[in-house]
């Protein structure tokens, strides 16, 4: 890597130097287009680590990204990037990186061209090296002379994370960033995304696919019709929610005597018993995991298996979107 | 060459559109060519040709496919937000641009009608000509630069101040001459190379003033407009 220069900001794009934290706060956020509110009241800490933002098409994620980026004025409360405004302030850019979701490139320009470009306009003081590590990132290498018009989806996409990664940025915001990628480019970049917030880059991707957030994030902000939903681990998220039942897949050695002895417990609300093993709906998810063992284990039962069944980002999604 | 003009460059050329401005410039040097082997009186061609024709659409058309190409063409396909994410004070995005658009709507008008004025008159009316064309260019220029950032459809407004307001009520209403870049170079060529060819109706220091003033002023409206650019505030 070649020399930093002396203030924090990175010289080259590639494996992730040592960071400067960087934080992308949003206090009390509204972004409305005449009587239509796209966002509505949404305040919100960014700091290290990857993040999704989930939620369904006209939720306002793009909306609240454009504000994040610096694309549009927050017609009310504040975004900024380390305690700068983002909006009209190009500054922004040394430490925030934007991979917007329209999928707009130069397609009279190779790869290589353009992130050398970007590269180039960041002012960097290495900008082939630059150009060539941000393109090793997204295993463009093979391709980068060609004309980014002959490129498919997958790889016009990873040109354009190229050029947003050249100058390492502390900040990357990403609009549905796994449009039109096949599987393994799509697992990819999901691994770069993780290893980009390991290293304690900022991340925030959206996303309305629930798979990809689950797999790729811990942490979700969930916006619902232009309103934060929801914000913290999908996990914990779904764990408060108790007014709805959880539902446990649960095999044991005697499912039948279990069934019965769980009928006792006061946060089981249902029991299924099938050939499969017993379905299991509780009220209380932190009650009904402790008071499990100590039934099976008053019992004589041997539990096998304990699988919360709807866990998945989709369930507490579907739930959200019906309170 | 700045990083910001070679992909301007590159884009404009790489365009097809850019095919449109090869005729035009084509068809006054052949009219002109023409004109002169027929043996007509430049007196009755000239003014026909190099104003009707030159300055009063070759000149304002080609600067409007080149100057909302320069930026309304990157606004239209979103690839402007690769340029906007740098931190780059947006003078910096505006002027390199401006310049593009300025030389090669000059370079485009000023040969053919620096040919058809020697064909007419003079070399020196033919220098007049490409010079005050040359400025008529900046002017226009900014103009539509700055109209590609402050309307989703600046081709449209562009034609429409070509030919409705310089083209049409240049005509009736002789007030509108005073805003009109058509007549500031009308005067400025006239002024540099004085024929009968050309008719001037609004002074050389109007003219003068007016060009800078156009120039500036849609320069820096252009360039506040950047800073504030908003992408097209879709939900999705």
């Amino acid at each position: 890597m070649s020399a930093t220069s002396a203030d924090t900001r990175p010289t080259t794009a590639g494996e992730p130097s040592a960071p400067t934290v960087s934080t992308l706060e949003l206090a009390g956020v509204s972004r409305w287009y005449g009587n239509v509110v796209a966002v509505n009241d949404v305040s919100m800490s960014l700091g290290p680590g990857v993040t999704g933002l989930l939620g369904p098409n006209g939720a306002g994620k793009t909306t609240l990204l454009h504000m994040m980026a610096g694309f549009l004025a927050p017609s009310r409360g504040a975004v900024t990037l380390d305690g700068r405004p983002t909006w009209r302030n190009p500054e922004v850019y040394r430490r925030l990186g934007l991979v917007s979701e329209r999928e707009a490139v130069h397609t009279f320009l190779t790869a290589h061209e353009f992130v050398l470009a970007s590269a180039k306009l960041h002012r960097l003081p290495d900008p082939a090296e630059a150009a060539r590590r941000a393109i090793a990132l997204v295993e463009l290498e093979s391709a980068q002379d060609r004309r980014i018009g002959t490129y498919s989806k997958g790889m016009r996409q990873r040109a354009r994370v190229a050029a947003a990664l050249v100058h390492d940025p502390q900040v990357l915001l990403l609009d549905e960033p796994f449009n039109g990628m096949d599987p393994r480019q799509r697992l990819h970049m999901m691994e770069l995304l993780h290893r980009l917030g390991d290293a304690g880059r900022t991340i925030l991707f959206s996303s309305h696919i629930l798979e990809e957030v689950e797999q790729v994030s811990g942490t979700v902000q969930v916006m619902v019709a232009g309103r934060l939903a929801a914000s913290g681990d999908f996990r914990t998220i779904r764990r408060l929610m108790t007014n709805r039942p959880h539902v446990f897949a649960v095999r044991s050695t005697d499912d039948r005597a279990l069934a019965v002895a769980l009928m006792a417990e006061a946060s089981v609300t249902g029991v299924e018993l099938d050939r499969t093993g017993l379905t299991v709906r509780a009220g209380d998810y932190g009650a009904f995991t402790r008071a499990l063992p100590r039934i099976a284990l008053a019992h004589g039962i041997r539990v096998r298996q304990l699988v919360p069944e709807d866990e998945s980002l989709e369930s507490v999604f579907s739930y959200l979107v019906e309170a | 060459m700045s990083t910001v003009s070679w992909i301007t460059a590159r884009g404009l050329f790489g365009r097809r559109r850019f095919l449109l401005l090869l005729p035009l410039p084509a068809v006054l040097v052949v009219l002109a060519v023409l004109s002169r082997a027929l043996g007509v009186d430049p007196g009755e061609w000239g003014p026909a040709v190099l104003v009707g024709l030159g300055l009063a659409v070759v000149l304002p058309v080609v600067a409007l496919i080149v100057g909302t190409g320069v930026l309304g063409a990157e606004i239209d396909d979103g690839t402007v937000v690769h340029i906007l994410t740098k931190p780059l004070p947006r003078w910096q995005i505006v002027l390199p641009k401006l310049a593009v658009a300025t030389g090669v709507s000059a370079v485009t008008v000023a040969v053919p009608l620096y040919v058809a004025g020697v064909l007419a008159d003079s070399v020196r009316l033919g220098l007049a000509l490409a010079a005050a064309a040359s400025a008529g260019a900046l002017a226009y220029s900014a103009l539509f630069v700055a109209l590609s950032l402050v309307t989703r459809r600046p081709v449209l407004l562009g034609l429409v101040y070509v030919l409705i307001w310089e083209g049409l009520l240049g005509n009736f209403v002789s007030g509108t001459k005073v805003l009109s870049i058509q007549q500031y170079v009308i005067a400025l060529a006239d002024r540099l190379a004085p024929t009968g060819l050309l008719e001037a109706d609004v002074s050389v220091p109007v003219a003068a003033v007016m060009t800078a003033l156009i120039s500036v002023g849609f320069t820096v409206l252009a360039i506040d407009r950047l800073r504030s650019f908003s992408v097209a505030g879709e939900t999705s």
